[in-house]
């Protein structure tokens, strides 16, 4: 088994989900409340990597990142390097390939907030950025949760993006997934099998974890309300 | 502290619903106290919506709202965060995955204060329950408690005991008219009931199909409705129409029919509404001129509904009179449909729209 591609496989969907926690909390806030007509134009571009091919969204990554674009130079400039073939690169095309992961359970989460807990917060002084802190984030933590490992583990599976963005450089780009790949072309299928059985185990854990949070967001009030009596 | 509560806007809904008022309310009393300013008026009248406006929850379309002078909403709108108005919801919206004493303490401007409210609201046992463990009376006090220490200068509730069960209602009413006394923040309190009403407010704007019909003083605006749909929704049980056939020494008689009412005289003339209430009719079968008052009208009782303490006695007397007796006169009467009875009305009781 290939534990280099594997810890690489974690790094990477560690990064990604931390960041996308970060970056997709207001995405989510904002299409969970507002009021914009125009919302369903966001919905669809924050929703486009579940339907888009993603040799489509590495192609176009890898002409954004690249030497000759205004992106791609700004980066240089400031790093001395580029971001194709690179973990930053990866990373970059991770957060935008699993941000629909992210944003949706999230702005579920957070639209399933009694609407009338956040403006009981409003009225008694309370900013929205603090109201989201100490109002919305506790009662969404099933929601973010979930957000959260659904992210985790659609990186960890990616392949097609990678693949275009970062190549196949062991120990920098060189993913579980497409370690699989490797192992099949070279015909050793014994270090495939062991590959895949622990992404499948894998799979299977955090979508379990994900149903659990949940459930035990429930079982919690169960438990509070027999207490109680 | 004094000044008013003024709110000149309109809202329009998607629904249709359309808000228009012009309101002012004051926020102290002549001995200076806070004002408890009840907003009453039939369901889908627009009260909650007018609680939301106030509180900056909703945005008017156009006009404005001023509080002590101060702009909250007109040129431009300042945020429900500056406008230190206290919301207590209906249901008392309680912060759920907060102990009683956090959510005292979530919006407290001066903690060690706040933990006196506390005390003051008999939750220092309660403090480490969470709002599910507790019955509604209990979530009501910590909502209260919870507005108060954030230091409102206007508090705003909704309803704030329809989510009780009887029993606990009458006994929360008088309770919370204290405690809004005792706090000196002028309140403003949405209510259908009329019982509530009067056991809450100093003051009172009657608000039928988005628009305050009537402002005033609440005792004074129970006994002088401005319009006949002012006073229907105050529930003013009788409202006759009548004429004016004459007028002697103060007193005005009234005609509706082959009965005849006389009425203190306000200087109305032709058509009017002769307007009592229900709880104003004394029902007797005893001979007539034995009491003081001055109408008398015989007739036969067409219907008797009880309404938990009180009876509801529906009399034909040429037009119809409905009376509310305790629910044990009417046992003691033994009223039934059919029999004659005689609905006797002060002079005093009647008021007279044009």
């Amino acid at each position: 088994m290939d534990w280099q591609a594997i810890g690489l496989s974690i790094r990477l969907a560690a990064a990604t989900t931390a960041i996308l926690l970060l970056v997709g909390a207001p995405i989510a806030y904002w299409l969970a409340f507002s009021r914009r007509p125009w919302k369903f134009l966001v919905e669809a571009v924050v929703a486009m990597p579940l339907v888009l091919p993603p040799s489509v969204l590495g192609f176009y990554l890898l002409i954004a990142m690249g030497p000759h674009s205004p992106f791609g130079v700004a980066y240089a400039s400031i790093t001395g390097g580029l971001l194709p073939f690179s973990f930053a690169g990866l990373l970059v095309a991770s957060v935008l390939y699993s941000l629909p992961f992210t944003v949706q359970p999230l702005a579920a989460a957070f639209g399933a907030v009694d609407r009338r807990l956040i403006e009981a917060s409003w009225c008694l002084g309370v900013s929205r950025v603090a109201t989201f802190r100490r109002v919305i984030v506790p009662l969404a933590r099933a929601g973010i949760a979930a957000g959260a490992v659904l992210s985790f583990a659609h990186t960890m599976g990616e392949f097609g993006v990678v693949l275009m963005v970062g190549g196949n450089i062991a120990g920098v780009t060189r993913t579980a997934s497409i370690s699989i790949y490797d192992q099949v072309q070279a015909l050793d299928y014994d270090s495939a099998w062991r590959t895949s059985l622990a992404l499948l185990a894998f799979s299977f854990v955090a979508l379990a974890v994900t149903y659990a949070l949940q459930r035990g967001a429930l079982g919690a009030r169960r438990w509070s309300l027999w207490q109680a009596n | 502290m004094a000044g008013e509560l003024i709110c000149r806007c309109s809202k329009r809904f998607a629904s249709g619903f359309a808000l228009a008022t012009d309101w002012k309310a004051p926020l102290a009393m002549a001995d200076g106290a806070a004002t408890s300013t009840v907003l009453f008026g039939p369901s889908g009248s627009g009260k909650t919506t007018l609680l939301r406006l106030i509180a900056g929850l909703e945005v008017p379309d156009s006009g404005g709202i001023f509080f002590r002078g101060a702009e909250w909403f007109g040129q431009r709108t300042l945020p429900p965060q500056q406008r230190r108005a206290g919301f207590v919801f209906q249901d008392y919206a309680l912060f759920p995955h907060l102990t009683a004493e956090q959510n005292v303490l979530f919006g407290a401007r001066d903690p060690k204060r706040a933990v006196i409210f506390l005390s003051k609201f008999g939750l220092n046992d309660l403090r480490k329950y969470y709002p599910r463990q507790l019955s509604g009376g209990q979530q009501q006090r910590i909502a209260l408690a919870r507005a108060l220490a954030a230091e409102p200068e206007l508090l705003l509730l909704d309803e704030p005991l329809s989510a009780l069960d009887a029993l606990t209602r009458a006994r929360t009413r008088q309770e919370l008219r204290r405690t809004l006394q005792e706090s000196g923040v002028p309140s403003i309190i949405v209510t259908h009931d009329r019982s509530e009403a009067i056991a809450l407010g100093d003051w009172i704007g009657v608000l039928i199909d988005g628009e305050i019909r009537q402002s005033g003083p609440i005792r004074e605006v129970f006994r002088r409705p401005s319009d006949p749909r002012v006073a229907e929704s105050l529930g003013v049980e009788n409202i006759i129409p009548a004429e004016v056939v004459s007028r002697e020494a103060g007193l005005v008689t009234v005609a509706a029919g082959a009965v005849r009412l006389e009425c203190v005289d306000v200087g109305e003339n032709g058509s009017v509404l002769a307007c009592f209430r229900g709880e104003d009719v004394v029902l007797t079968r005893a001979a007539a001129r034995e009491s003081s008052a001055r109408n008398r009208i015989e007739g036969v009782v067409r219907s008797v509904l009880p309404e938990g303490p009180v009876a509801r006695v529906e009399i034909d007397c040429g037009v119809p009179v409905v009376a509310l007796v305790t629910a044990q006169s009417a046992a003691e009467l033994d009223l039934r449909h059919g029999q004659p009875i005689a609905a006797v009305v002060k002079a005093t009781s009647i008021h007279l729209l044009k």
